[in-house]
């Protein structure tokens, strides 16, 4: 597809590094954690995850998301998409299910969304439990989201809110056993660690991670987002990557940049 | 088995150079998927970013229009990645390389033969017809003496088959597939993408962070047809076909075209699977028909029926 013409109408400030942008114009998603490649045109074209249906919540990290930062009501953007795979809701097999959702930073962005979803305003009906991990309290991403679909957990890395520690250490001390499925993103760092975690406690067949790295076509061609041992694309095999595809790949390890050479992912 | 200038292929299909052709792992996958034979991603002498997004977008006629901008991580850092794709499978591999002058041809080409084991680079594919990076690519292509040039200068100092890509955004294709075979070359391949450029009507700017860039898919597949049979009839060496290949159908008659493979690219997107698909199409396609006994029999046949 071209991409679509998208008029922002709403500019919401949600930390002092993340905005949200409403659009006039609704990508129709399938499944939620799929992602828009969103063109600021001029300057780059870039994927974003869908953070309500006709919105995406940015962090200012570099040439394209100041460029969006620079934007006002009114002005216009280029929308693909959505693309690639979304979140699975946990089977519907029996009568209660919980889940359990685990966000870093701006990866709140696709699972809030999520948490609304399942946790029965939209016709579902699951026990969701949020651990919501941010570097200090100012920069905690849709907290109200979270806490009005069930049970949050918070930390921050400074302490300045709620727990002083990483959602690791929420992690470690919960029953994972009591969920049907656990839904993860974040900063690369913090999922390797919790990727370590859930495959020490065997739990990976129920989990999933949204992933990110460089894209150039999003559509699943070039394959400059593959990622090792599997080659499989980010954009279109993933994002979102149930855990037990993930054993023995990149993760943690390394990424590539725009040209293809290995550098560290964090 | 088919032969193309003593690779040993399991069946005609080839994955195109710049797709799923970064990473040795993504290179793996693609054999897995069926693939004859493999054309890694275009290596130059050094990393280069590539273009600005947007880099490739899937046009409503079913075509797609791209301008990555020879985006790769250099031969020196590429080196890991086809030992990786030797290790892994049985597959030839095909390295795919461009340059700006004959000698940093010869230079990529002659450094990854020297640290590499033998085997591991079955053959070379220049690039001499990328459309949209300029001073490279088809800014070499579009001249029959620069092609030979840098054709007899890579022949000079390698030892295994050398495939010249050729552009088709020329007047005449042929003059320069005939001094891509004066000068050496094992094969032709054809084409790489035909120019072409969109704009986005809602602000008026052009779509591609390059502007304009090459359109591949379906649409593109007559233009392929048409050359590789100009190409057959003027030439001896093989043609090897590319351009909208994405079904068994599309190969069979690019091979009666006179095609000895068909490279299969921009396919990818409906199905990964795409090569396994086609070869089997292919396959089925001469065991139900009495008139062909083998691969070969197709190929060229376009040529007998005036």
């Amino acid at each position: 597809m071209r991409p679509i013409n998208a008029r922002i109408i709403d500019i919401v400030n949600e930390t002092p590094t993340i905005r949200t942008f409403f659009f006039d114009t609704e990508l129709k998603s399938e499944n939620i954690g799929q992602f828009a490649m969103v063109w600021v045109r001029g300057i780059d074209e870039i994927p974003m995850a869908l953070s309500y249906n006709n919105a995406i919540t940015v962090q200012k990290v570099g040439e394209a998301t100041s460029a969006l930062f620079d934007l006002n009501i009114d002005d216009s953007i280029g929308l693909r998409g959505p693309y690639g795979t979304g979140f699975t809701l946990p089977e519907n097999n029996k009568k209660k299910s919980e889940v359990l959702i685990i966000a870093g930073g701006v990866g709140a962005a696709p699972l809030a969304p999520l948490a609304e979803k399942m946790s029965g305003n939209q016709g579902t009906n699951i026990k969701v439990t949020t651990i919501l991990g941010a570097r200090t309290e100012s920069e905690l991403l849709f907290e109200s989201r979270f806490n009005n679909s069930g049970m949050l957990h918070i930390t921050t890395d400074d302490g300045s809110c709620a727990r002083c520690g990483f959602v690791t250490d929420v992690l470690s001390e919960l029953d994972l056993d009591q969920y049907d499925m656990i839904y993860i993103c974040g900063p690369e760092i913090m999922m390797s660690c919790i990727f370590d975690i859930l495959q020490s406690k065997q739990c990976l067949h129920k989990t999933e991670f949204s992933l990110h790295r460089y894209f150039k076509c999003a559509i699943g061609v070039c394959g400059a987002c593959c990622i090792d041992e599997e080659g499989l694309r980010v954009c279109k095999d993933g994002p979102v990557f149930r855990g037990t595809r993930l054993q023995n790949s990149e993760l943690g390890k390394y990424k590539r940049d725009s040209s293809g050479t290995i550098v560290p992912c964090y | 088995m088919i032969n193309i200038t003593g690779l040993k292929l399991k069946n005609p299909t080839i994955l195109a150079a710049g797709i799923m052709g970064t990473t040795g792992a993504s290179l793996i996958r693609i054999s897995k998927c069926g693939a004859g034979a493999l054309v890694t991603k275009s290596i130059g002498i050094s990393q280069k970013e590539g273009h600005k997004n947007p880099t490739m977008i899937q046009l409503e006629s079913g075509g797609y229009i791209n301008a990555m901008g020879l985006p790769n991580p250099s031969y020196h850092n590429f080196k890991a990645e086809i030992e990786k794709v030797e290790q892994n499978t049985d597959t030839p591999v095909i390295v795919s390389i461009f340059g700006g002058t004959a000698s940093e041809f010869v230079e990529i080409a002659t450094q990854l033969l020297k640290n590499t084991e033998k085997g591991v680079i079955d053959a070379f594919e220049l690039n001499v017809s990328c459309p949209h990076a300029e001073g490279y690519g088809s800014m070499i292509g579009c001249d029959p003496g620069a092609v030979g040039t840098i054709t007899a200068a890579v022949k000079d100092v390698v030892d295994v088959p050398v495939w010249v890509k050729l552009t088709p955004n020329v007047t005449d294709i042929v003059p320069i597939g005939r001094s891509a075979q004066e000068n050496g070359a094992d094969a032709i391949v054809a084409i790489n993408t035909v120019k072409g450029m969109a704009i986005d009507i809602s602000s008026g700017y052009p779509i591609l962070g390059n502007r304009f860039g090459g359109l591949s898919g379906p649409p593109v597949k007559p233009i392929a047809i048409k050359c590789i049979y100009d190409l057959y009839a003027a030439l001896d060496i093989p043609i090897i076909g590319a351009g909208g290949v994405s079904c068994w159908e599309d190969a069979v008659e690019m091979m009666m075209a006179g095609a000895s493979g068909v490279q299969i690219g921009s396919a990818v997107y409906d199905d990964i699977n795409i090569f396994s698909t086609v070869s089997k199409g292919i396959d089925q396609f001469i065991t139900e028909n009495d008139t062909y006994t083998k691969i070969e029999d197709i190929i060229g046949i376009a040529h007998t029926k005036l």
